[in-house]
C-alpha cells in the first residue's frame, strides 16, 4: 500500500440513499474507515467535494434515466475500481418492477406534464451499462460486509462475501427452519446470503432481499411453495421483489405469471 | 443392570455440574428440539414429541410425561466438538514482523444427557475423521476426551429414521459412560440404567438405584423393539461402494438435480459432514488479522474453488459428490459409512430429497460398467 491514502468516492444513482447511508451508520468503525482512505467526494455526508479520479467509487442505485447512462460512464473513467452497493445498483432494484409495465402509462398517470419526463423503459443494474468490479448485494446492504470489502481493499486481501443460501448462515446461528419446522415460505434456499439470516431469526421467511444464491434451483422452492398450498401469484410476487430483475429470480417470476 | 426413578436424573444433572461439567441435553426452542445447555430436568422437553416426514419436522404434545418421547431434532451433537465458528489463531503486527497467538480458554468439559443410539455412533465416525493416525484435531480431541456420554436407548422412531438398516440403533450398542432405557406405562415412569465405563458406575453408585429385575430388562428390551418394528424407511447397503462407484453417470444425478436446492441444509444437519472453510480476517488498520474456521458444504460453489475457478459447478456434480462420500468413499477413507440412518438430512430438506429413495432409485435401473 502506497503512503497515500486510496481516494473514495460515493455516488447515487436512482435509489432510496439507504445504502450509502449505511456508511455513515458504521458509528464505530468510521473513524477507522477514514484513517484507511479519503472520503474524497461523498456529497450525502459532506459538501466539501473534490474532483476525481478516484481509487475506489462505491455506486448506489440503479440506472432509469438517460442521464444515469451518461453519469454512470464518466464515473466509470474515474474510478479505478467500480463497486456496486444494493439490490438497486446490482438487479435494478424494487424499481425494477416497471420493467413488466408500460412506463409512458405511468408517467401520463402520475406527471401534469409528463413530456418534462426523460426516463427510460427499464430500470437496469450498473453493470449492464459499464463494468464493475464488485457487487455488493443486499436492500440495503450490510453495514458490516460494506466495510468488510473497504478493508479487504485496504489490506490486499480477499473479502470475506459468501455468495451461498441464507440456509448456511440459518444453521451456523442455531436457528430452527422456518420452511421446514413451521411451513412458512422462506426465500432463504435460493437466497444469496449476506444479511446474518435476519428474519429467520426473528421466526419470518426470508425475503429475498439479498437476490439470488450462486446455484439458486428457483423452479423446485417454487413447486415446493405450490405444494405447501400457495398460489402461482403467490409464487411470482415472491420472486417479484426487490431483485426482481436479478436473472434467476426475473425468469421464475415469469414463469409464474399466468 | 439397575433400575433408577425419574428424580434421579436431576440428581444425575447435579452430581455432573458439582463435578464440573457443562450438561447438555434436548431443550425446546422455536418448535423443535435443540441440544443446548440445560440447568435442570425442567429444561428437558417433557411430555413433547415429534413428527417428521420428508422435507417437514412439526413438534408436538404426547399424552404422557416423557422425557425423552421424541427422537433427533435438526441440531447434532457434532457442534460442541466441531464448532460452527471457531477462531484458529489471531496476529498483531510487531514492528516489521507480527505475533501469532493461539486461543488460552481451556477446552470446555461436556456431560451429554440424552445421546441417541445414531448419534453416538455419528461422534464414533467422527473421532475416525478427527482423529485418525495421520490427522488430528487439537481442538475436537480436547473437547472429545473429556466428554461424559449418558445415552438414551430409543423407544419410538420417526417418519425419517432408517439406524435399523444402518446397524446403528435403535439401542446404543457401546461408547456411553451410561446408557438409560425410559419405561413410561400406566403405574410405573422409570429408567433402565446400563453402565458402560468405570466412570459411569461411578456415577450410578451415587444414585438411588434398584436391581433390574427380568420384568424390567424384558420391558426395555420390548419398548425398545418396538422403536424397531415401526421404523418406516430403510437403506439397502448391499454392494452400495460399487453401486455408486459404477453410476457416476446414471441419468438419476440429473434428474435429482432438478430437485435439489444446493442449500447446503442436508450437510449442515448431518451428524457426520465436517467440510469447513477457512476465513482470513483483518482489522481496517490491518495491525490485527484473524483466522476463523467455520462450518462449510459440498453444496456450496466456492467450496470446490481452486485456481482456475470451481470443480463442481453443477448442482448434479455435488449431489452426487455428497452422496457418493457420505455411502461409499467414506468407507474406503475411514473404514466405516458416513451415514448413521438418523433421518435428518431428509427431514431437513426444504424439497425433502430422500437419500434412501435415491440408493433405491438407483438400484432400480442401475448402469453398471460391465
Amino acid at each position: 500500500m502506497a503512503n497515500k491514502k486510496p481516494r473514495l468516492a460515493v455516488y447515487k444513482m436512482s435509489s432510496c440513499d439507504g445504502c450509502q447511508l449505511s456508511l455513515l451508520d458504521a458509528e464505530d468503525e468510521l473513524l477507522d474507515v477514514l484513517g484507511g482512505v479519503e472520503m474524497a467526494y461523498f456529497p450525502e455526508a459532506s459538501s466539501k467535494m473534490q474532483k476525481g479520479p478516484y481509487d475506489i467509487g462505491l455506486v448506489e442505485g440503479s440506472i432509469t434515466t438517460p442521464r444515469n447512462v451518461e453519469e454512470i460512464r464518466q464515473i466509470r473513467k474515474e474510478c479505478k475500481i467500480l463497486i456496486t452497493i444494493g439490490a438497486c445498483a446490482t438487479a435494478g432494484g424494487i424499481q425494477a418492477l416497471r420493467n413488466w409495465k408500460d412506463t409512458k402509462e405511468f408517467t401520463k398517470i402520475v406527471y401534469a406534464s409528463p413530456e418534462y419526463i426523460s426516463t427510460l423503459d427499464r430500470s437496469m443494474p450498473v453493470s449492464a451499462f459499464v463494468h464493475v468490479d464488485f457487487e455488493l448485494r443486499g436492500c440495503p446492504i450490510n453495514k458490516y460486509q460494506l466495510i468488510e470489502v473497504l478493508n479487504a481493499f485496504l489490506n490486499s486481501r480477499k473479502p470475506n462475501i459468501p455468495t451461498y443460501s441464507v440456509c448456511i448462515d440459518c444453521k451456523l446461528k442455531g436457528n430452527i427452519c422456518v420452511l421446514t419446522a413451521h411451513g412458512s415460505p422462506c426465500m432463504g434456499p435460493v437466497t444469496q446470503t449476506g444479511c446474518n439470516a435476519l428474519c429467520p431469526s426473528y421466526d419470518r421467511g426470508c425475503f429475498g432481499c439479498y437476490g439470488p444464491m450462486d446455484s439458486a434451483n428457483t423452479s423446485s422452492l417454487a413447486k415446493q411453495f405450490k405444494q405447501m398450498g400457495f398460489s402461482k401469484f403467490d409464487v411470482m410476487i415472491a420472486f417479484r421483489s426487490y431483485n426482481a430483475y436479478a436473472e434467476a429470480f426475473r425468469k421464475e417470476s415469469e414463469a409464474n405469471e399466468k | 443392570m439397575k433400575t433408577i426413578d425419574k428424580s434421579n436424573l436431576d440428581k444425575i444433572i447435579s452430581i455432573l455440574k458439582k463435578d464440573g461439567y457443562t450438561v447438555i441435553g434436548p431443550t425446546v426452542k422455536d418448535g423443535a428440539i435443540i441440544y443446548d445447555e440445560i440447568e435442570s430436568t425442567g429444561d428437558l422437553p417433557i411430555g413433547m414429541g415429534d413428527e417428521q416426514d420428508a422435507g417437514t419436522y412439526r413438534l408436538t404434545k404426547r399424552n404422557d410425561e416423557a422425557y425423552f418421547g421424541y427422537v433427533v431434532g435438526p441440531q447434532s451433537w457434532k457442534k460442541f466438538m466441531f464448532p460452527q465458528r471457531l477462531k484458529m489463531w489471531d496476529a498483531q503486527r510487531n514492528g516489521k514482523g507480527f505475533d501469532i497467538n493461539l486461543p488460552k480458554a481451556p477446552p470446555p468439559r461436556y456431560a451429554f444427557l440424552g445421546v441417541r443410539a445414531c448419534d453416538l455412533r455419528a461422534i464414533f465416525v467422527q473421532d475416525k475423521v478427527f482423529n485418525n493416525g495421520t490427522f488430528a484435531d487439537s481442538y475436537y480431541n480436547n473437547v472429545r476426551k473429556n466428554i461424559f456420554i449418558i445415552a438414551v436407548n430409543c423407544t419410538q422412531s420417526d417418519g425419517t429414521c432408517f439406524c435399523v438398516s444402518m446397524k446403528t440403533g435403535p439401542k446404543a450398542k457401546q461408547g456411553y459412560d451410561i446408557a438409560l432405557t425410559e419405561i413410561i406405562n400406566k403405574n410405573e415412569h422409570y429408567f433402565l440404567l446400563d453402565e458402560g465405563t468405570l466412570k459411569g458406575s461411578e456415577l450410578a453408585s451415587k444414585l438411588n438405584f434398584a436391581k433390574a429385575g427380568d420384568a424390567q430388562i424384558k420391558a426395555a428390551a420390548s419398548a425398545i423393539m418396538a422403536a424397531e418394528v415401526n421404523m418406516k424407511r430403510t437403506m439397502n447397503t448391499a454392494g452400495i461402494k460399487d453401486l455408486l462407484y459404477n453410476n457416476h453417470d446414471h441419468p438419476i444425478w440429473t434428474e435429482i438435480a432438478t430437485r435439489c436446492l444446493a442449500c447446503a441444509n442436508c450437510t449442515m444437519v448431518c451428524p457426520t459432514c465436517f467440510c469447513s472453510n477457512m476465513e482470513d480476517t483483518t482489522d481496517l488498520t490491518g495491525d490485527h488479522a484473524e483466522r476463523w474456521r467455520r462450518w462449510d458444504s459440498c453444496f456450496s460453489l466456492d467450496y470446490s474453488k481452486v485456481a482456475g475457478g470451481s470443480f463442481r459447478t453443477s448442482t448434479k456434480a455435488r449431489y452426487r459428490q455428497w452422496m457418493t462420500h457420505k455411502l461409499a468413499s467414506w468407507i474406503d477413507q475411514f473404514g466405516t459409512s458416513g451415514c448413521v440412518g438418523c433421518g435428518r438430512c431428509i427431514t431437513w430438506c426444504p424439497v425433502g430429497i430422500d437419500i434412501t429413495k435415491e440408493v433405491e432409485n438407483l438400484r432400480s435401473s442401475p448402469k453398471i460398467k460391465s
